[in-house]
């Protein structure tokens, strides 16, 4: 059986508490919206990014401890990263969130991120934990949108 | 005698366990728990009845028609209707809010003519009328709410004017738990000819209901919230406004005479029932109601003040900083259902905390995102009573949520 230590770890819980890059960037080359209708979950992200590289990333909203910390975490990791680094990052995570169990993932690839591995138990805080990335999916592909886990 | 322990005895899953701890089972605003002759009910019917309704010269067709128009008397003497053709099956209160904007809606509301709604609506007594002053440029208007979850009654006057044709109100907030003053809407709306529907979602499972004393016109309810079971609830409307609306659904069942043509309708209620209805769910909700009314619906609405006032004093007394009770303090104007916000706890993760000891509450906009919006938060916890709660499960959820907030503030222990 899972503990909630699992969901909950103790750097889960610290970038709750103090979450990294939480606030606006001054001149954004692309920004996006996710929203999480089922429980209100909110989270503006921007980029700034230069010749293909995300040289600084902000985040803003309101959420639960799972959709903060995946936020400050993602933000974390894409600093100095290439937008097609990204990509690949967002499908690994998404892959590692939504497995069925016993399914592998790219441990490698997601370094820090497996941290939030736990919550493929847990299936109704999927999307807490993914919202942060399908709207930085959103505002890589389409540089302003509104994205909806719905 | 309201004996919560013999009552639970009725419900099988009240003895499952949720990650090795008793259940307490504090959701029943989204669906009650069955007991035992309810699930028997259905069974039964599979096994001895189940034949097609209003159609059979046969022996079974004839036994389930009349359980299942039994079940209708039942549900009809339940909410004190003048007759049982006046209750219209339907899937859940959604469909009967939806049958009300279609059928009548789209006859009786024209250009500039006012929908009054509370700000306190289920998204299914708000989006029908929203859809419908859409097709029909009719406006919408709100009574408002005061600080403590109540109607500002003395707008209401003022707000009902000669445009206004029909006032929508909840009976019990699903949100708040407030409850609304329906007789007072009832008379204000109909002194200048508009009508009044009721969504009785949360009221009628939870307290005695009397549509001929509340004087309502439309009256919405589910019956999954009342101890029966999903995919049955009911419309009462009253009689000649029923007969002066014009079906929802067509087809079989519902006709009277069919040429390729054209067709006429069946009488009541049958002129609202297309196809073949839910019979089994439809008799089961009969068996609710005999249990309801076994128990009696004075002393479940008694019970759950007494619920209702005991979980209010815990909550103030328990050491919860900065927790925001949503609704009325007063437990003569408030059902069992508690939202609240732990500023510094998202619902979500509360919710989860509180899963793993056994408890189940609801989290979120509780399909009222307008009104939890207006509270100033993006979300809130629900817990909500019904009458095999006890008082020990209150103790039990103030408990845990004193002890979610240590664990989101200090880590684990």
């Amino acid at each position: 059986m899972h503990d909630l230590e699992d969901l909950y770890q103790e750097i889960v819980m610290d970038h709750n508490r103090r979450p990294r890059n939480f606030g606006e960037l001054e001149d954004p080359t692309a920004t996006a919206d996710g929203f999480n209708p089922l429980c209100g979950d909110q989270v503006t992200l921007q980029l700034f990014l230069e010749d293909g590289v995300v040289s600084d990333v902000a985040f803003n909203g309101v959420g639960c401890a799972i959709s903060k910390s995946s936020a400050s975490m993602m933000t974390e990791e894409l600093k100095g990263k290439t937008v097609e680094h990204a990509e690949k990052l967002f499908e690994a995570f998404r892959k590692m969130i939504t497995r069925a169990p016993g399914e592998s993932y790219d441990s490698e690839l997601l370094g820090d991120l497996e941290i939030l591995k736990g919550v493929s138990q847990y299936p109704a805080r999927i999307k807490c934990a993914t919202l942060a990335w399908h709207t930085l999916h959103s505002a890589i592909q389409d540089g302003n949108e509104v994205v909806s886990t719905e | 005698m309201f004996d919560v322990e013999k009552i639970r005895l009725d419900f099988p899953i009240l003895t499952k366990e949720i990650f090795g701890k008793p259940l307490v089972y504090l959701d029943n605003a989204a669906t009650s728990q069955k007991p035992r002759q309810v699930i028997d009910a259905l069974v039964e019917y599979y096994e001895n009845f189940n034949a097609n309704v209003h159609r059979g010269v046969h022996t079974l067709s004839m036994e389930a028609t009349d359980r299942y128009e039994e079940a209708r008397e039942k549900v009809s003497s339940f909410i004190n209707s003048e007759s049982s053709d006046l209750v219209i099956w339907t899937r859940n209160a959604s469909e009967s809010l939806n049958l009300v904007a279609y059928s009548w809606g789209e006859k009786n509301v024209h250009e500039g003519d006012e929908i009054l709604l509370t700000p306190m609506e289920h998204h299914s007594n708000l989006v029908p009328w929203q859809e419908l002053a859409r097709r029909k440029n009719a406006v919408i208007k709100f009574i408002p709410m005061l600080e403590n979850g109540t109607l500002d009654m003395d707008r209401v006057k003022e707000l009902i004017t000669e445009r206004t044709v029909l006032v929508s109100a909840v009976h019990m907030s699903n949100a708040l738990g407030t409850i609304n003053p329906i007789k007072e809407l009832a008379e204000e709306a109909h002194k200048l000819g508009a009508k009044i529907l009721v969504d009785g979602a949360q009221s009628v499972p939870h307290m005695p209901t009397d549509v001929q004393e509340l004087n309502c016109d439309f009256l919405a309810f589910s019956g999954h919230k009342m101890l029966g079971p999903t995919g049955i609830g009911a419309l009462y409307v009253k009689e000649e406004i029923l007969e002066s609306m014009e079906p929802f659904l067509t087809g079989g069942e519902m006709v009277l005479e069919v040429s390729y043509e054209k067709a006429s309708w069946a009488d009541l209620p049958m002129k609202f029932e297309a196809g073949t209805p839910n019979i089994a769910d439809s008799i089961a909700l009969g068996s609710a109601v005999d249990y309801l009314n076994a128990l009696g619906m004075g002393n479940v609405r008694e019970h759950e003040k007494d619920m209702t006032a005991y979980a209010l004093d815990r909550f103030r007394k328990a050491d919860l900083e900065g927790l925001d009770l949503f609704g009325p303090d007063d437990p003569n104007i408030r059902g069992g259902v508690f939202s609240f916000n732990t500023p510094d706890v998202h619902p979500h993760d509360l919710g989860t905390f509180l899963d793993r000891i056994g408890i189940a509450v609801r989290t979120g906009h509780h399909c009222a995102m307008p009104l939890v919006r207006s509270l100033g938060v993006a979300a809130t916890s629900r817990a909500s009573f019904y009458l095999y709660n006890t008082k020990k499960e209150v103790d039990i959820l103030v408990d845990g949520v004193t002890e979610a907030l240590r664990y989101f503030r200090d880590g684990p222990k």
